[in-house]
């Protein structure tokens, strides 16, 4: 049978508004999400390399958790397994950034520690040697270093995460995805309103890639 | 007692490997300490455990009266004793992200409060010291190795040191950039500081050295003036290093 398709350009267009309102979902999940990513990467990165078994356990087993299971899990564990737990609804838009910082967390934790860990010994005793103590020696000497070559890294990981934002149509929040799939269980035009969804994702990481260039460059002209 | 640096049976081990055997020494200060000896011989040991870079198992230090105690004991005094002993490494170890005179305004600023205006015009002055001045805008990877060195000097020497450790500050120098570094701390020595220094570089050992100290896996096995450990050397162990280091 031959395929009577033709692209219907009208649709796609008239599509646009619609969609559009997913775009500051998708964009709150990602950035507050990575935010906190950021946040419990540096704290959980540092963790796992600490010098105390105590310390450096409980951040692995963090690590291990949120790497090794599927995002879509963790997010409906925590949309739907977690109010048993707690008593309550939680609101999807919460567990989508909830589901994106622990999991980035996880991926941004070996970033850092990576990061850390590149930098030369001899720095750290420099600084001990000029008189700083163990933590002004890594603040001021050995993280700016390590913050430069995490940035490629941290790059990819949020434009993955960018794209995991779109699992999370399945608990309901109005991202770009689910923004779709309404649209298109009204008119029926799948082909016209995915292509729009997925130029939508490839503008937001295009931009996110460019301005990672432009940083990184920035940083390489005085190292 | 005008000891300054003081060690007195000291033992370290790196894991079952016995790096430093009952080391007993003694700086006045002032003095010029050059140690010499084969690779591994742990000299460089030695010098780190002077500032705390490594810690030691048994014995005792004293800097400066500030006593550091083995592993495990009390460290208190080590923010002291580094605020005293300024150290310059093989690989210089500049800090890379910062300019050179960021570099030497660091130390004053985070750990004696200094002014910023005043560590500035402290940089100044150790640059044109070490005869830099105008590479003070620059970062350390736009510096040749002898004058990242030369930073690294004027960076240890802002935090007004009593003691000075170099370890071996001329071996990852191309040849025609050691001179200009051993010219620095020829200088610091004719000043009156008071230098540790762990050096293959055989003829100045002989000319800035108060006092020269060949060790042996771990062991002083010799100490003395300088013409008389070159010209005389005593121990064995001491006459066949020397033979073949100062043979080429």
């Amino acid at each position: 049978m031959e395929s009577q398709f033709q692209f219907d350009w009208q649709a796609a267009i008239d599509s646009i508004p619609f969609l559009a309102k997913g775009i500051p979902y998708t964009l709150m999940i990602s950035f507050g999400g990575l935010v906190i990513g950021f946040l419990l990467g540096i704290l959980f990165g540092l963790l796992s390399i600490n010098k105390h078994w105590y310390l450096r356990w409980p951040a692995t087993a963090y690590i291990e958790i949120f790497r090794g299971t599927p995002i879509l899990v963790q997010v409906l564990f925590i949309f739907y397994g977690l109010p048993d737990l707690i008593g309550g609804p939680i609101d999807p838009l919460v567990a989508g950034i909830a589901a994106i910082a622990l999991n980035s967390g996880a991926y941004i934790s070996e970033v850092v520690r990576g990061g850390v860990q590149s930098i030369d010994r001899g720095q750290t005793e420099a600084g001990l040697s000029l008189g700083l103590s163990r933590t002004q020696s890594f603040w001021s000497i050995v993280w700016p270093q390590a913050f430069r070559r995490m940035i490629p890294p941290l790059g990819n990981q949020a434009i993955v995460s960018i794209k995991d934002t779109s699992l999370f149509s399945v608990i309901g929040v109005g991202e770009l995805v689910r923004q779709g799939q309404v649209y298109i269980a009204n008119t029926f035009t799948a082909f016209e309103v995915y292509f729009v969804v997925a130029l939508m994702y490839l503008a937001i990481t295009l931009s996110l890639s460019m301005v990672l260039r432009y940083m990184e460059k920035r940083g390489r002209a005085s190292v | 007692m005008t000891h300054i640096v003081q060690l007195k049976r000291m033992n370290k081990y790196f894991g079952k490997l016995h790096v430093l055997k009952d080391i007993d020494l003694a700086v006045e200060a002032g003095e010029v300490v050059v140690i010499i000896g084969a690779s591994g011989s742990g000299k460089s040991t030695l010098i780190r455990c002077v500032n705390g870079l490594e810690e030691y198992e048994s014995g005792h230090l004293e800097v400066d009266g500030h006593k550091l105690a083995p592993k495990g004991g009390n460290q208190e005094s080590l923010a002291e004793i580094r605020k005293e002993v300024g150290m310059v490494f093989q690989q210089f170890n500049l800090f890379p992200h910062l300019s050179v005179k960021k570099n030497i305004m660091l130390a004053p600023m985070k750990v004696k409060s200094a002014d910023k205006i005043v560590a500035n015009a402290t940089a100044d002055r150790l640059l044109e010291r070490v005869g830099i001045s105008d590479q003070a805008d620059k970062y350390p990877s736009q510096l040749s190795g002898g004058q990242q060195q030369r930073v690294a000097i004027a960076r240890a020497l802002a935090m007004e040191p009593r003691v000075m450790l170099f370890d071996e500050p001329t071996s990852a120098l191309d040849p025609e950039m050691v001179g200009e570094v051993l010219d620095v701390i020829r200088e610091l020595a004719k000043e009156g500081m008071t230098m540790m220094v762990v050096t293959h570089e055989m003829g100045f050992a002989r000319e800035v050295a108060d006092r020269v100290i060949y060790i042996h896996e771990g062991q002083i096995v010799e100490e003395g003036k300088p013409d008389d450990v070159f010209d005389n050397p005593q121990n064995e162990r001491t006459q066949a290093f020397l033979s073949r280091v100062l043979a080429h």
